[in-house]
This record gives structure tokens, C-alpha cells and sequence, in this order.
């Protein structure tokens, strides 16, 4: 017993060690690497740093032409850059909208043209190396929930006009609470690593054997709308994944569907629905948008200052993305198809799911030949049934569809109200109306785990809201 | 505090967002005409319009219609003689009457959406709407009533 205290003592004091101090080798590597890390950050802390651009006066607002002011309100709209940077109620531009995203709550900032807490002594190359490289006017980084990897992408005239524009707005003295992102994440300096590993600075190419509307398309759609930011998988740095783009991706609690010929929908996403459903919210075959959606077509896409021109092109863009044309054909047999069983659940039959739909749901939805009604979002047409998971539809029915004018948390389509069904039916209701739903309505596999699903989601609270 | 508009006049309600509409109506706004039932949605009785459509009144939260037109039976037609009331009339159709303003709410809607209604169309849209007093053979028969004599005119 005592040798083995003996022997561990020895062993102890090797350990604690002074054996590799007295090592030169050792200790050049260790000094070495050492001196390496240091120089190391001293190289990234040098690579991260910004200078601050010099404030300037507010601009007079009469000093932009009008002209200028309208494009870049009409590109504000387009990049629906009023969803993150107002409050719900709040004053337009003011910020405080707050962003849940895996890595805790992002407000928006104020960009309305007060000096002290917006945007109000950005010189215009202040403004052009924010939207550009993500840079604030004091050198500091801004964080990737602001778009500027997309952005990035715009043209000089462009924001040159969104400038205009946000300079001319009323200016909001407010100053927005703090990110609750956590350390070390919140040292913005870090964002270096970030633009290093995902961002390149680069304005956008046409590509010349497309329309010139397909080319408006795409650059509205990737260089302003960042559409590819909730409809792209992302890592777990938050960067875009680059081999699958518009694959889609779970957004704020709700799935933003690919955008790819792999969109589950039964009708195909041609031009016309798609312009359609981006300029009012709403398409009878293809149903209302919901959650963050909406943010980029009410008050948006939907404001008479965006050409219908603009709209159209981010319409082919995408139809020409979904091979749509390819598809067209099946449109009109998923449609029959969908107004066939429209029906079902309103006859005798002895099917407790049927009865709890038809009790709850069937009113509202029920539609027949020859086209479902836009005010009636016909169930079997709708991506909520046919996407692989129940999330969105789980959504939809715990907590409703609102229809707030008088703030940004405007859903579905102009008019169009859901009562939220959550404190009236229970997690196991919710999960059989699913699954009649997904059995009668659509012809793919049924989803698992229903109940757990729906009991996860309640937890959650509505995502969006 | 949620601003809306009821029959054709602005309204501030003070109770909190999510309180439901219904209470709102009845409680705060004095209009009983609209009735609750279930308090679930799953019976009809508290059916108005949102916008036009019927839409469940006991659980849709007062602050999910800022800004929004809402109708209740008081003012689906301003003398009451709307096509589906003078239908009722003629008909006879309530016993009790409590689920009737429902009723007739929704009918309006089916009414909007599908002019000439078939046994179908009445079946799937007005299955949400129950009656206790069982009338719905002359509900149907009513439904069908207004849509004849609304072939003529425009209505909600």
C-alpha cells in the first residue's frame, strides 16, 4: 500500500510536471505555437478591423429627387426591408422587430434617419459598405441576419435610390433592445470568421443566355429579396449551403417550401400563380401564405409602388426554377383530383376523423368543380398537406391566421381570417385531423409522430407573432 | 386596445388581444344578437363575418381583426330583410332560435360563394353549424328560398 502512494506520488509530480520546462525542445514548440496563435489573432483582429466613416449632417430631405426617392421606395418594398426593421405597431423603418434565429434573438436596428439612434449620419459610402459588406459607419460588423451577403449583389444606382429613399422618411428617435445572442458569438469582430467562411463581396452578372426578365428576375430575387435566406438549408454557422440552394428550410417554426422542381405542391408554381400569389397573398390553387411569408408580400410585394413588371420577373425566375412548364400538364388533373374529395366528410359515414373535420374545418373549406375559391384555401391543394413534415399545418391550426392591418403581423391574404384552433382542440385531435387530412386529401406516406409533433409546436407558442 | 370596424362603425374594443371576439361583441359592445354556444368552435352559433366571410367569433382573438370589417346578424342587412331573413321569415324555420343567427351568418357565405347551392354544397358548408331543435330540413329549404329571390339582387 505505501509503495503504491509512493509510487503514485512520483508519478504525480512527473506529471505536475517540471521535467518539460527543463525540455528546449518542448518548450520551442510550445513558445512557438504559442507566439503562432497570437500572431494568428493578431492577423484575423487586424483582417476583422473597420474604420469608422466620419458622421455626417442628416441629408435634407429636398435635396434627393423625387424620382430617386419612388425607385428606391419601390426597391424598399421588393426587399420588404420594412419586415425587419419596424416594430409591430411601430413606426416604419424605427427597427425593434425581433428575429428568433438558432442563435437567440436579433432585433432589427433603426434605419429611419435619426442621427443619434438610426441612420440619420451615414454618409453615402457609409450606407453603400453596410449594404455591401456588412460593415456599420463605426467599423463595427453587422451580423448575417442583416442580408448584406445578398445585397452585396446590388448596383451602385440601386442604393444610391434605397439611400434616397430611407433618407426621406420620418426620422424615429429609438433606440432597440439588445440582441440576446450569447458570448463569445456577440463579439462582433467574430463576424470576420463568418464572412471569411461564407462571404464574397461581388456585384451580380446576368447571365447573358437568359431574358432580360428572367436577369431582372434573378437579381431582384437573389441581389434584393434574399429569398434564398429562408428558402436555403443552412450549417450550423448559419451560412448558406451553396450545393443546395433554394432546397427550402424550417424558418421562424414554419418550413419555407423548396423553390425547386422538389416543391411538393400539386399544382406546379408556374409564372401566372406565382405572380398571383406574390402580389396578393392568395391563390385558389395554391392557397394563402402564412408566417414570415407574409412579411414579404403584405406591405411588400403587395404595395402598388412595385411594378407588376418587377413581380412578373421574380415570378419566371422561379417558374423557370420549379421546371413549372414541364409540369404544367398535371395541374389541371391535381386540380379535379383535389375538388373530388373536397366533398368527403360531408356524407354519412362512420368516421369519427371525418366528423371532426367536417365539424371544425369543412365550412370554410369545402370547395367543388370546377376551380376551388381563393377565399376557400382548398386543403388538397395546399404545400401544408403535401410537405414532408406536419409543421406548417400544425401552425396553421393551433394558431390561426390574423389579419392585423394595423401592424406588420398582416397574414394569409388581404381579408382572410383562420380562428386559432388551439384551445379548442388537443394535441390528439389536432394530430387525427392531420392524418385524415394527409390520408384523404393527398396520396403520400403518412407523417409519424403526429402527436409528439403538435405537443412540440404548442410548446413552442406561435413562432410568428 | 384593438380598433375595428362593426356594422359600418368604428369600434375600439379595451379588452387585451387575445381576448375572443365573441366576448368582445356581447360584453363590451352590447350586441347579443350573436350567441355563444360551444365556446370551441364547433357548433355555428357564434358565426359573424370577418370581411365578409363567416368566421368563428369564440375563438378568434379580437386582436387577429385590427383593422378589419366585421358584420354580426344586427347588420347583415340594415332593416333586417336581407333574402336569407325574409326566407326565415316565410319559412318559419327557428324553434328555439338560439343557433339562427349562425346559421343564417353562414348560409350568407355559402350563399356569396356558391349562388345556387346543391344539397352538397349546403351539406359541407353549414355541417359546422349545429341546431338542437333539429330544423334543419327548413334550413335547407330556406337556404334554397334565398337563393331564388337573390338571383335578382346583390348581397353579402
Amino acid at each position: 500500500m505505501r509503495e503504491m502512494a509512493s509510487e503514485m506520488k512520483s508519478s504525480s509530480n512527473r506529471a505536475s510536471g517540471t521535467d518539460w520546462r527543463r525540455s528546449p525542445k518542448t518548450r520551442r514548440v510550445l513558445v512557438g505555437s504559442l507566439l503562432a496563435v497570437f500572431l494568428a489573432g493578431v492577423v484575423f483582429f487586424a483582417l476583422a478591423w473597420r474604420p469608422s466613416i466620419a458622421p455626417v449632417a442628416r441629408p435634407v430631405p429636398g435635396s434627393f429627387p423625387a424620382d430617386l426617392v419612388a425607385k428606391g421606395e419601390a426597391l424598399s418594398a421588393i426587399g420588404h426591408c420594412a419586415a425587419c426593421h419596424t416594430a409591430p405597431g411601430g413606426q416604419p423603418f424605427a427597427g425593434g422587430y425581433a428575429l428568433h434565429t438558432p442563435f437567440g434573438i436579433i432585433y432589427g436596428n433603426n434605419i429611419s434617419p435619426d442621427p443619434a439612434t438610426g441612420i440619420g449620419a451615414w454618409s453615402p459610402e457609409a450606407f453603400t459598405r453596410a449594404m455591401r459588406e456588412g460593415v456599420a459607419r463605426d467599423g463595427s460588423h453587422l451580423l448575417p441576419a442583416f442580408p448584406y451577403y445578398a445585397f452585396t449583389q446590388l448596383s451602385d444606382d440601386d442604393i444610391k435610390a434605397l439611400y434616397a429613399y430611407l433618407m426621406t422618411r420620418p426620422a424615429a428617435s429609438n433606440t432597440v433592445p439588445a440582441n440576446t445572442i450569447p458570448a463569445p458569438l456577440r463579439i462582433r469582430a467574430l463576424q470576420e470568421g463568418w464572412k471569411i467562411l461564407f462571404f464574397r463581396s461581388a456585384r451580380f452578372r446576368p447571365n447573358p443566355s437568359k431574358s432580360a426578365e428572367w436577369n431582372r428576375g434573378a437579381y431582384l430575387a437573389n441581389a434584393l429579396g434574399d429569398c434564398s435566406g429562408c428558402h436555403t438549408p443552412r450549417n450550423v454557422l448559419g451560412g448558406e449551403e451553396g450545393g443546395h440552394p433554394y432546397a427550402g428550410w424550417l424558418i421562424e417554426g414554419w418550413i419555407a417550401p423548396a423553390l425547386t422542381d422538389t416543391n411538393p405542391s400539386p399544382v406546379p408554381w408556374t409564372q401566372q400563380e406565382l405572380f398571383t400569389y406574390l402580389r396578393t397573398g392568395v391563390t385558389p390553387l395554391h392557397g394563402a401564405t402564412g408566417s414570415t411569408m407574409a412579411l414579404a408580400i403584405r406591405g411588400a410585394l403587395d404595395l402598388p409602388v412595385v411594378p407588376d413588371s418587377d413581380v412578373r420577373a421574380i415570378s419566371l425566375y422561379f417558374s423557370e426554377m420549379d421546371r413549372a412548364s414541364a409540369r404544367a400538364n398535371n395541374g389541371e388533373a391535381a386540380t379535379q383530383e383535389a375538388l373530388a374529395s373536397s366533398s368527403l366528410g360531408s356524407v354519412q359515414e362512420h368516421d369519427p376523423d371525418a366528423d371532426l373535420y367536417a365539424s371544425a374545418c369543412m365550412s370554410c373549406h369545402y370547395n367543388r368543380a370546377p376551380t376551388p375559391i381563393a377565399a376557400r384555401p382548398e386543403l388538397a391543394l395546399n404545400s401544408s398537406l403535401s410537405l414532408s413534415e406536419p409543421t406548417n399545418f400544425i401552425q396553421v391550426v393551433l394558431n390561426g391566421v390574423s389579419n392585423t392591418e394595423t401592424d406588420n403581423n398582416t397574414e394569409g391574404a388581404a381579408g382572410l381570417v383562420m380562428p386559432a384552433y388551439g384551445s379548442s382542440l388537443t394535441n390528439s385531435e389536432v394530430a387525427r385531423l392531420a392524418a385524415y387530412l394527409r390520408r384523404t386529401r393527398t396520396k403520400l406516406p403518412p407523417w409519424n409522430h403526429l402527436e409528439k409533433k403538435v405537443a412540440s409546436i404548442r410548446r413552442e407558442g406561435p413562432a410568428y407573432h | 386596445m384593438t380598433t375595428f370596424d362593426l356594422n359600418g362603425r368604428t369600434v375600439s374594443a379595451r379588452s387585451p388581444d387575445d381576448t375572443p371576439l365573441l366576448w368582445v361583441i356581447r360584453d363590451e359592445l352590447r350586441l347579443t344578437g350573436t350567441k355563444f354556444g360551444c365556446g370551441i368552435g364547433f357548433c355555428g352559433a357564434c358565426t359573424v363575418h370577418v370581411e365578409g366571410r363567416a368566421t368563428r367569433s369564440c375563438i378568434t382573438p379580437v386582436g387577429a381583426v385590427a383593422g378589419a370589417r366585421i358584420t354580426t346578424i344586427e347588420g347583415l342587412d340594415p332593416q333586417g330583410k336581407h333574402p336569407l331573413q325574409i326566407a326565415w321569415l316565410e319559412l318559419q324555420v327557428p324553434q328555439c332560435g338560439y343557433c339562427q343567427s349562425g346559421q343564417i351568418m353562414q348560409a350568407a357565405t355559402l350563399l356569396k360563394d356558391f349562388p345556387n347551392p346543391t344539397d352538397q354544397d349546403i351539406n359541407a358548408v353549414m355541417a359546422g353549424s349545429v341546431c338542437r331543435c333539429m330544423t334543419y330540413v327548413r334550413i335547407r329549404k330556406a337556404i334554397k328560398l334565398a337563393a331564388v329571390k337573390m338571383q335578382g339582387g346583390a348581397h353579402e
